[in-house]
């Protein structure tokens, strides 16, 4: 008779329990839904339609638009988009563990204060800090000035404009975004897992090795991703920075919004830089899973 | 039994403070070779801190760590915690997450160089010794606390150091376990010839298991004995209180014993040397007898008697004295509630003391 009274009373439960769920995901849910799947569908629609006259599509299916992002022209710049991503998340990632290892170390109060610091720029308008570059490295600017006054060199470098100055700007734009989920990985490794390691016989740098590193790699590979991701589709730093000569993926899409009046390619290239993104995503999350060894640690 | 040992390890003076308080207060010990050494005391007495010095993780504020090695002297405090040969069993276990059982216990092995197919065996050995040999290849995460533990003390034996520190190393541990790996623990300890430190606050567990036993309290060592010694002659009020159960009472130190405002002298006998007047006379609920009118020290009241099944105890009330006596005994108890009693003991089964603080 209990077993009668509790089966769809557990049901009740179960469904209040779901409900709650719904009530608390719902919003953010909703919100996702409308402004990330429809306009999602809609670039993924455009993909197979006719570019129209003046902007806009003509309901004209074809695969025209594929075929046309093959082209070694576009391939190029797409390659040249994932390198200029590539060695700013390599180098925000050689800069932004030993930055972010050298916050945990510090005595708790100073933490807050550098975790501050980091998101300062985030305050102010990231055009301004990006024009504030080109005042830095043109060839009147304080770096050249400096160096020639020094006597390092002759004559004022050419540092703006190229793959370079963009790399730059890319890394100073997105470096905290390394630096935080890092932090925060090596923040929650227990030190006492470092001391068990140099226990057992390792040094320093093999306990961290050993211990350390691997436990805060699946947060390193999340900065990685936010810095990658962004650095991809960015349009402003190569435009201001590389002059119009470094061209990556994201101005090639606004180009073909706003310039070319291509919108379906335009959407082709916006989906093949997604679907790039979400092969790295998959990749990154088997690596967490793996080092986790499928458990929630 | 142990005491003509040659000593292993001699800490003199070790102290260490953290801002306000002091953790280990000026202590002094010395660690026999292959003795098996307990740290007993309450909570935060400064147990898991001392175990920390000998491993190299505090750095004490003060005093020295010596080690009696093959080539002479090391001073332990020089040595950086990898270089010592010094094994720590963490009171949280702090096992590596993203390592398999087995590769967690294999860890201390590799750091050595030691031949893979030597630490395949090792490894294969101690995780049978723990009872473990079917998980070697799960993670910490997947494994309940007991099993945990085990792992952890896995990892700290199979490299066989010539000291091994073990911080509350059974606690999680039911007790059909926990009395296995007990015996495990002693006999590893006569097989291998490992010095032991284990810091418990379980006291039967270090009375049943220790050599020696020094109970900490504040940060500081109150007394260094054996487990009988140090039931049968306790050096200060808080062993006597902290180590089994004991009846106390206050008064001045006269001789042959105590003189106890409103019960007259107590007989018992001073252990160590103190100057204070005042004084406290401690009897073990054993030592003291139901006798007949005449021979009793104390009369008092019977108020309740508990049957512990081969043991029996009688709680008896005292005119002038705070709180019952405790009495123990063989068998059942064959006095009724409310009786009138006498008490007695003999001279050599009352510890005179110093009172708490004084010295
Ligand atoms: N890192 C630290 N910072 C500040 N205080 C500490 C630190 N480690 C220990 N203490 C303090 O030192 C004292 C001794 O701590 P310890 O951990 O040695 O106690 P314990 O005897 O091991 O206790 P338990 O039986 O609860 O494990 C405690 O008062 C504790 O609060
Ligand atoms: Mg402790």
């Amino acid at each position: 008779m209990t077993s009668t009274q509790t089966a769809p009373g557990r049901g009740a439960a179960r469904r209040r329990a779901l409900g709650a769920r719904a009530v608390f995901a719902g919003p953010g849910l909703l919100y996702l839904t409308a402004f990330m799947t429809i306009p999602l569908l809609i670039v993924l629609s455009y993909a197979f339609l006719t570019r129209g006259r003046f902007g806009g599509v003509k309901l004209e299916l074809t695969l025209s638009n594929f075929s046309k992002a093959l082209d070694s022209t576009y391939l190029s710049i797409l390659g040249n988009s994932v390198l200029i991503a590539g060695i700013t998340t390599v180098l925000a990632l050689a800069l932004g563990y030993p930055t972010a290892y050298a916050i945990t170390r510090l005595p708790s109060r100073w933490r807050t204060v550098a975790l501050v610091l980091v998101v300062l720029p985030f305050w102010s308008n990231f055009l301004i800090r990006t024009y504030a570059w080109i005042v830095l490295l043109n060839s009147e600017g304080p770096v050249n000035s400096v160096l020639v006054n020094l006597g390092i060199v002759g004559a004022p470098l050419d540092l703006l404009y190229n793959r370079g100055a963009v790399v730059v700007g890319l890394l100073y734009a997105y470096l905290p975004l390394m630096i935080l989920p890092v932090y925060a990985a090596i923040e929650r490794v227990d030190p006492q897992l470092q001391e068990a390691a140099r226990n057992l016989g390792a040094g320093k740098i093999r306990a961290f090795l050993d211990v350390t590193l691997p436990l805060t790699l699946p947060g390193a590979m999340i900065g990685a991703i936010f810095v990658f991701v962004p650095s991809m589709g960015n349009f402003v730093v190569p435009e201001l920075l590389g002059g119009g000569k470094t061209v990556m993926v994201g101005n090639l899409i606004r180009d073909q919004f706003l310039e070319a009046r291509n919108w379906p390619f335009g959407a082709v290239l916006a989906l093949s830089v997604m679907i790039f993104l979400v092969v790295l995503f998959a990749i990154q999350a088997a690596i967490g899973r793996r080092i986790n060894g499928g458990a929630r640690a | 039994m142990t005491e003509n040992r040659p000593v292993l390890v001699s800490m003199r003076g070790l102290t260490k403070r953290f801002g306000e308080t002091l953790a280990v207060d000026d202590v002094s010990l010395d660690i026999r070779q292959n003795e098996f050494f307990a740290l007993l005391g309450p909570s935060g007495c400064g147990k898991t801190t001392l175990l920390r010095s000998l491993a190299g993780f505090e750095y004490p504020d003060g005093g020295t760590i010596t080690m009696t090695g093959d080539q002479g002297d090391i001073d332990l405090l020089a040595l950086a915690p990898e270089r010592r040969p010094v094994n720590l069993m963490f009171q949280s276990y702090a096992l590596f997450p993203h390592m398999s059982v087995e590769r967690n216990i294999a860890y201390g092995l590799q750091r050595e160089g030691l031949p893979k197919d030597e630490i395949r065996q090792r490894v294969a050995e101690v995780l049978e010794t723990v009872g473990l040999s079917g998980k070697s290849k799960a993670r910490p995460a997947s494994l309940s606390g007991g099993q945990r533990q085990r792992v952890a003390l896995a990892r700290a034996i199979v490299k066989r150091p010539r000291l091994l520190l073990l911080d509350e190393p059974l606690s999680a541990l039911d007790r059909k376990v926990r009395a296995e790996m007990q015996l495990e623990l002693k006999r590893l300890q006569h097989e291998v010839g490992i010095t032991f430190v284990v810091v418990t606050h379980d006291q039967e567990e270090a009375m049943s298991m220790a050599d020696r036993i020094a109970v900490m309290s504040a940060g500081r060592v109150e007394q260094v004995d054996s487990p009988v010694d140090l039931y049968q002659r306790p050096a200060t009020v808080f062993v006597a209180d902290f180590i089994g159960s004991s009846n106390s009472f206050v008064g001045v130190r006269a001789a042959g014993g105590v003189d106890v405002p409103g019960l007259g002298l107590l007989p018992g006998h001073p252990v160590g040397e103190t100057s204070s007047p005042q004084a406290v006379l401690v009897v073990r609920p054993e030592d003291l007898r139901l006798v007949d009118d005449a021979s009793g020290l104390i009369t008092g009241t019977v108020i309740e008697t508990q049957f512990y099944g081969g043991r029996s105890t009688i709680a008896v009330e005292v005119a002038g004295h705070p709180g019952p006596l405790t009495l123990s005994c063989q068998g059942t108890a064959d006095v009724m509630r409310g009786t009138t009693v006498h008490l007695a003991w003999a001279a050599d089964r009352g510890v005179v003391l110093a009172p708490q603080g004084g010295r």
